[in-house]
């Protein structure tokens, strides 16, 4: 997992509350068997008309090179467990993610992923939504700060995952390391038999 | 100390706890299906791992499998791959599959359950949010990425933090024509669609107790609507019944050892949870949603709600979209209002239990010619036993044929879609756009409501049709 710290960028506003997965990776393409190549398919049903051609109104139809911070709206990533929700967004290019809040379990995706959610007051995202296009925003995962050029927030990240994000490490690692660990405790258990 | 239930099986699964980081929750069961979990055996293979239990490991296909013709090759070249995929990296793991032809196959929240392999007490994941079904039983269960399937694949373990918890009290008794799917997305319309975020709910009280299985599947099914991440139940005597003689429930003398365990599963009287609601049901009536969340959500016989009448600006915005989206309007009433399509199916509501509603209903009726409607078993011992009770002679006599199970048209993305534009009444979870087909409007109801609806090509409120 590539390790997160330091971003400083435009962004793109998407000024819409309860985001469900359906809508960032619609059900169709979850056909696809693999996680690379994602980006097209994101927000398909909004990008494209039924012909396939862009949607000029859709905001993510609208920059040449897409910045690396989205600032969304309320519970962010809601409903379906899919992780081709995190990995088409990656794939698009964003490394950081701003709303109100986010669903759990995208969120969890999220930081298996590298890629930094930030939960900010409803009114710094709507600030955020209010500044013009080339405003630049910065984000130090290590001060867990976000930075305009008129305020500066704090924001809340758990400790641990805090550090996997700064060097990059993945929870997998650590569990196949801690194999034997898990081993003893099935067998303190008194085996399968004890076990549910 | 009083600990809730979650706590006690918390505790119980709990083989370390990283300090100042999350608990290392130890997983009894894994469910897998065809969807999610390809990308986390590819990544498995790159880091040259093995799957650690495959003896606590299930697969079954199901979301990307068709409905109809099942001992035919799959047409659609990227669902068959996905499909054989998945085959293919069972075999390779020594994982246990139902696939499509075998006697247990089905929507795996369906068939957890049925099997007796879901029991009172267990850790279960599976990379889908609906794993929260199996909560019914007094588990702590929840839907994963994909991430975390290779993680639990890995090492039969999860990096948790413990959730906040919320309970849930439901007093009083489920008026006729009301089922269990209205009591939900009644507390949907109540809490709203992230009113649940960051905790785990227990469901309790009169309301609750007197449940069938079934029906308290439907409920825990729907939590993750909520933005919980499961809902759960103490397991009683009706959880007990319905488990005993199924074809995985522990047997003889080990029953009595497991059973003597299962009766400590319930929070203790002083146990503290961080918020409590309470609600009375007695006056309830069957529920429909009309926008494109869960939570947007009326009584069938009262009118969509204007935005001055929401809590806020940025609700009454959403309110709008989602209207403008179904193509509604604020103040009408959806009584009556005509419909395209209708499903029935999904791990929400395709149980026996719920065949069965909808048999009582056509019975001796036909259904209205016009209409699509998609009537999909939620597994094939469910289809096997709508064809022993004589309710699919039922459906066919109304005019419906019933396919065969699988996740269908609830999710949009095997053959089963609703079509563009059009209205469908849907027994199953989710109405967001596009979530049954591109452009597909849905609206979210119980099988009573679907069953009478069906007749008239219209929404139709079940009581008048209720048999006593």
């Amino acid at each position: 997992m590539q390790a997160i710290n330091k971003i400083k960028d435009t962004w793109v506003n998407l000024k819409i509350d309860q985001v469900d997965t359906d809508q960032i990776f619609p059900g169709e393409f979850l056909k696809i068997s693999t996680k690379e190549g994602l980006g097209k398919y994101a927000f398909y049903d909004r990008r494209y008309d039924e012909n396939g051609e862009p949607n000029s109104d859709f905001v993510l139809n609208q920059y040449e090179k897409m910045p690396q911070v989205l600032v969304a709206g309320k519970n962010f990533g809601s409903g379906s467990s899919r992780e081709h929700a995190v990995w088409c967004l990656k794939d698009l290019g964003f490394s950081v993610i701003i709303a109100p809040s986010f669903a759990d379990i995208f969120k969890n995706n999220a930081y298996n992923n590298g890629l930094l959610v930030i939960e900010l007051p409803q009114s710094r995202v709507a600030s955020l939504w209010g500044k013009p296009q080339d405003s630049i925003v910065s984000i130090s995962l290590a001060d867990q700060t976000v930075s305009t050029d008129s305020w500066k927030a704090s924001f809340a990240i758990n400790a641990y995952k805090k550090e996997c994000l700064l060097k990059g490490l993945d929870d997998i690692d650590y569990l196949l390391n801690i194999a034997s660990e898990i081993a003893s405790w099935e067998k303190e258990k008194g085996g399968d038999d004890n076990l549910n | 100390m009083a600990d809730t239930l979650y706590d006690k099986i918390w505790n119980q699964h709990l083989v370390k706890t990283i300090p100042e980081g999350p608990g290392v929750l130890y997983i009894d069961q894994h469910f897998i299906h065809e969807v999610s979990s390809p990308q986390a055996f590819r990544s498995l293979e790159e880091r040259g791992q093995r799957v650690r239990r495959p003896d606590r490991t299930l697969a079954v296909a199901d979301h990307n499998v068709p409905t109809w013709n099942q001992h035919l090759p799959i047409k659609e070249e990227m669902s068959r791959k996905q499909v054989a995929l998945l085959e293919e990296n069972c075999k390779k793991h020594g994982v246990m599959l139902y696939g499509l032809g075998h006697p247990l196959q089905g929507i795996v929240h369906v068939v957890g359950p049925e099997t007796g392999i879901t029991q009172p007490g267990m850790t279960i994941v599976c990379g889908d949010s609906h794993t929260s079904t199996h909560g019914a039983f007094g588990t702590i269960a929840f839907g994963i990425g994909t991430s975390e399937v290779e993680m639990v694949l890995a090492s039969q373990c999860m990096m948790q933090y413990k959730p906040k918890q919320m309970r849930i009290r439901l007093d009083g008794k489920l008026p006729k024509g009301c089922t269990s799917k209205d009591v939900i997305l009644f507390l949907l319309a109540k809490l709203t669609a992230s009113g649940g975020t960051g905790h785990f709910i227990e469901y309790a009280g009169e309301a609750i107790q007197n449940m069938s299985m079934e029906e308290r599947m439907t409920i825990c099914n729907m939590s993750i609507e909520l933005g919980a991440r499961g809902g759960l139940i103490a397991p009683d005597e009706t959880t007990f019944a319905y488990m005993k003689g199924r074809q995985f429930a522990p047997k003889g003398l080990a029953w009595d050892e497991k059973l003597r365990g299962w009766q400590t599963l319930f929070s203790d009287a002083e146990a503290q949870f961080d918020l409590e609601y309470q609600f009375d049901i007695s006056n309830l009536s069957p529920r429909i949603t009309f926008g494109t969340n869960p939570g947007q959500g009326i009584a069938i016989d009262q009118p969509i709600p204007k935005a001055d009448q929401l809590n806020n600006e940025t609700d009454a915005e959403q309110h709008q979209q989602a209207l403008d989206y179904m193509d509604l309007r604020a103040g009408m009433s959806l009584s009556d209002f005509p419909l395209d399509e209708i499903f029935i199916g999904s791990c929400t509501n395709a149980r026996i239990e719920d065949l069965r509603q909808v048999a009582q209903i056509w019975k001796g009726r036909k259904v209205d010619p016009n209409l699509r409607i998609n009537l999909v078993p939620g597994s094939s011992q469910v289809a096997a036993q709508a064809e022993e009770e004589g309710l699919a002679a039922i459906f066919s006599a109304a005019g419906v044929q019933m396919r065969q199970a699988g996740c269908s048209a609830c999710l949009g993305m095997n053959e089963d879609k609703v079509r563009k534009g059009a209205y469908c009444l849907s027994t199953s979870n989710r109405n967001f756009e596009g979530r049954q087909g591109p452009g597909a409007r849905t609206f979210l109801a119980s099988p009573m409501t679907a069953a009478a609806s069906a007749i008239t090509g219209k929404i139709t409120d079940p009581r008048d049709w209720v048999r006593d």
